[in-house]
């Protein structure tokens, strides 16, 4: 069961999502992340999708994607020529006794400091899902209050741009 | 020209063509009814006792003729009894649009009276829906539903309109048909792959289904079939497509297909499968399917290529098209051990027995043929009357043998056979094989039968059981017949005769052929009652799951 992320390129309608996300859900694939993000057409959205799953099932419901009337595009990336992204924010309880090595974990990550109050400080953090994940475990010690990732945003490298329609 | 959305509707539909719709009205589609009712010279709308009737009939009508079926409801419960049948259409690959009414714009969302959000709940079971939110919009999504409904792989679409996009004027520019194009392309290297794998097989089967009857490939079989003297066998989708003297016809071929049929797929080399999906009801269990055999698999859509079995060579396109240019590249040949091995099978297969004292099924279908003659076309319902009609209709044509086989629809066969009446027209012989349990959920519209003149022949299986789930019971459940002995005291021919057609009740296959050709000579619609044993069985019958090793003969 390897993480796979799949890259949907969609016509920019309402229900779009709801009908590429009821395809997942027939299969009982549990999403682990998904996204909906503008690209340079304003007709076209790209939805990235992380799952992890049997990759021959997965591959079945790419093709079902892909006959629907509203994609443009469907591919699954592979991991080795795709870059991707992830954003977390974090607030974490903070006060004066605990402050400073927080400051330093963070800085150690670069991840930056957005809000801080009496008893709390908030985290921003871009990176790599592996990175996110290893700063979370620094975090394990800390009373985290409130926590939301963004989930991947992804592109392959290179100047090629042969998946846009 | 400025016109009403409800005109536009009607407008759009003329210019596809569009000569029937089936439909019930109410009161998020009175506009539209008003434009119909002034349209009438042309378009012939006919009201149907249910709206999942008028699905069925809109099915049919598409099934019998290959044309767009069209279904017009209202918003709400109207759109919702529209649910089964346009499932049953998306099973089957059935060119369909559906029309629902629905509450004015203003209103959506507000759980309104009669509102319902049919396009999230149809969202699985069509190729796709439209709300149409301004009337500018109108046209051009129409045009795109019937566009959709018949590219590549066929099925239903769903049109949602509200009421006040009805009402609205805009500007209408009118357009011509819309043209559908047939798929063109498809990979040659792998057809040639495919022609290869053909040209060395000893043991080869044909196996095909529904797509080959979509796409008019039949001419394009047969000349493959008679070419290589490869032997064939079909699903129930797609009986009818070769004629059954043909040597090469072994038959149909799954769970109650025949030993010959099954056998052969399971000691096939190549096994060639041509629009078809390898469903549970024809590849049991998917991993001992044709375990022998190298798999070569043709389908317009290329979600289906390995997706039930794994196969060695796929190729996406439309079936004529593949067939066409896969016929040059296939050496002649014939296979006359292989042959000698099938026509053993078959000399040890599952052959029914006359009686004379009950009245068989066998007998019954065989009679009823026989008197429709080579031209009619047959419906049926779901069960085990289903299965029989499949395996025993001798001459049925291409397009001339409709039944719900993938979503397997209790009460599919009255609507549909009343669309395939009113598509063909009042002198085609229809006639609808159901059983009694089918028969109590959609027998309601024997009032369209007889408000429009529709000679459908009904005949009606009753062995007062349910009886292909009671068959179940017996073989598996110990015969714990749960639910499925209802003791109903139905007397069908007083029940006919409230509707206002005539009945018939037959306990012997003379008594039959006497209703049979009075009915037919009355060119009236009718019901003939045939009473069988709750005890007669559906043979042979491979168990889900299971293969030829597990089938059933008695």
């Amino acid at each position: 069961m390897n993480k796979q992320v799949i890259s949907v390129l969609v016509d920019n309608h309402s229900g779009v999502l709801t009908r590429i996300s009821s395809l997942f859900g027939r299969r009982g694939f549990n999403i682990d992340s998904l996204t909906v993000s503008a690209t340079n057409d304003p007709a076209v959205s790209r939805i990235t999708i992380v799952v992890h799953d049997d990759a021959k099932v997965l591959q079945q419901i790419v093709s079902q994607t892909a006959r629907l009337e509203e994609t443009r595009h469907v591919f699954v990336l592979d991991p080795t020529v795709s870059l991707f992204r992830e954003l977390l924010l974090l607030k974490v309880a903070a006060n004066q006794s605990n402050r400073s090595e927080l400051r330093e974990i963070g800085s150690i990550y670069k991840a930056k400091i957005i809000d801080l109050s009496p008893e709390s400080l908030v985290f921003e953090l871009t990176g790599e899902p592996d990175k996110i994940d290893a700063f979370l475990k620094m975090m394990d010690g800390f009373t985290i209050l409130e926590m939301c990732r963004t989930g991947i945003t992804a592109l392959e490298r290179g100047g090629t741009s042969a998946h846009l329609l | 020209m400025k016109l009403s959305g409800a005109d536009i509707f009607v407008q759009v539909l003329l210019e596809q063509g569009v000569d029937t719709l089936f439909g019930y009205p109410g009161g998020a589609v009175l506009n539209l009814y008003d434009a119909l009712y002034k349209a009438s010279d042309k378009i012939t709308h006919i009201m149907t006792a249910h709206e999942q009737g008028a699905a069925h009939a809109a099915d049919g009508y598409a099934r019998a003729t290959g044309r767009t079926g069209v279904v017009l409801a209202t918003s709400g419960p109207g759109a919702t009894n529209l649910v089964t049948g346009i499932a049953t259409a998306y099973m089957d690959s059935v060119p369909m649009v559906a029309i629902t009414g629905n509450v004015g714009t203003s209103l959506i969302g507000k759980d309104s009276f009669q509102e319902v959000y049919i396009t999230g709940i149809t969202m699985p079971i069509t190729k796709h829906n439209f709300v149409v939110r301004r009337v500018e919009d109108l046209a051009h999504i129409l045009r795109e539903a019937f566009r959709i409904a018949q590219t590549g792989r066929k099925g239903p679409v769903l049109v949602d309109i509200p009421k006040d996009v009805t009402g609205a004027m805009t500007e209408y520019t009118p357009a011509p048909k819309v043209e559908i194009p047939v798929r063109q392309d498809y990979d040659q290297a792998a057809v040639l792959h495919a022609a290869q794998i053909i040209n060395s097989a000893q043991r080869p089967l044909i196996y095909f289904g529904g797509g080959v009857s979509s796409a008019g490939a039949g001419e394009a079989l047969r000349a493959l079939i008679q070419k290589a003297q490869i032997p064939a066998t079909y699903t129930l989708m797609a009986a009818g497509v070769l004629g059954y003297g043909d040597p090469l016809n072994l038959g149909m071929l799954g769970m109650h297909g025949n030993y010959t049929t099954n056998k052969a797929a399971s000691k096939a080399d190549v096994l060639i499968a041509i629009g078809t999906r390898f469903s549970d009801r024809v590849a049991l269990d998917p991993g001992s399917f044709a375990q022998e055999a190298t798999i070569i698999q043709f389908d317009i859509d290329a979600s289906e290529i390995g997706k039930n079995v794994d196969v060695d060579c796929g190729v996406v396109g439309d079936a004529k098209v593949v067939l066409e240019a896969l016929l040059p590249h296939i050496q002649p040949t014939t296979h006359p051990e292989w042959m000698r091995q099938l026509q053993s099978w078959q000399s040890i297969d599952y052959h029914p027995k006359d009686h004379t004292d009950r009245l068989m099924p066998h007998q019954v279908i065989g009679a009823a043929c026989e008197l429709a003659g080579p031209d009619a076309v047959y419906v049926t319902d779901v069960g085990q009357h289903q299965m029989w009609a499949c395996q025993y209709i001798r001459h049925v044509k291409d397009r001339a043998f409709l039944t719900s086989g993938g979503l397997g629809t209790m009460g599919f066969g009255y609507g549909a056979a009343l669309g395939a009446q009113a598509a063909l027209g009042r002198d085609q012989t229809v006639v609808m094989m159901t059983g009694d349990g089918s028969f109590h959920m959609n027998l309601n519209e024997a009032c369209t039968a007889v408000s429009y003149d529709l000679p459908v022949i009904t005949i009606i299986f009753n062995n007062q059981v349910l009886g292909m789930v009671r068959q179940w019971q017996t073989a598996f459940y110990d015969k714990r017949y749960s639910s499925t002995d209802p003791h109903r005291k139905t007397d069908f021919v007083k029940v006919a005769e409230g509707f206002g057609l005539k009945g018939y009740r037959c306990e012997t296959v003379e008594q039959f052929r006497a209703a049979f050709a009075e009915a037919l000579a009355s060119h009236k619609p009718a019901w003939i009652e045939c009473r069988i044993d709750k005890d007669e069985k559906v043979l042979p019958m491979i168990p889900a799951a299971g293969n030829v090793d597990d089938i059933m003969m008695s």
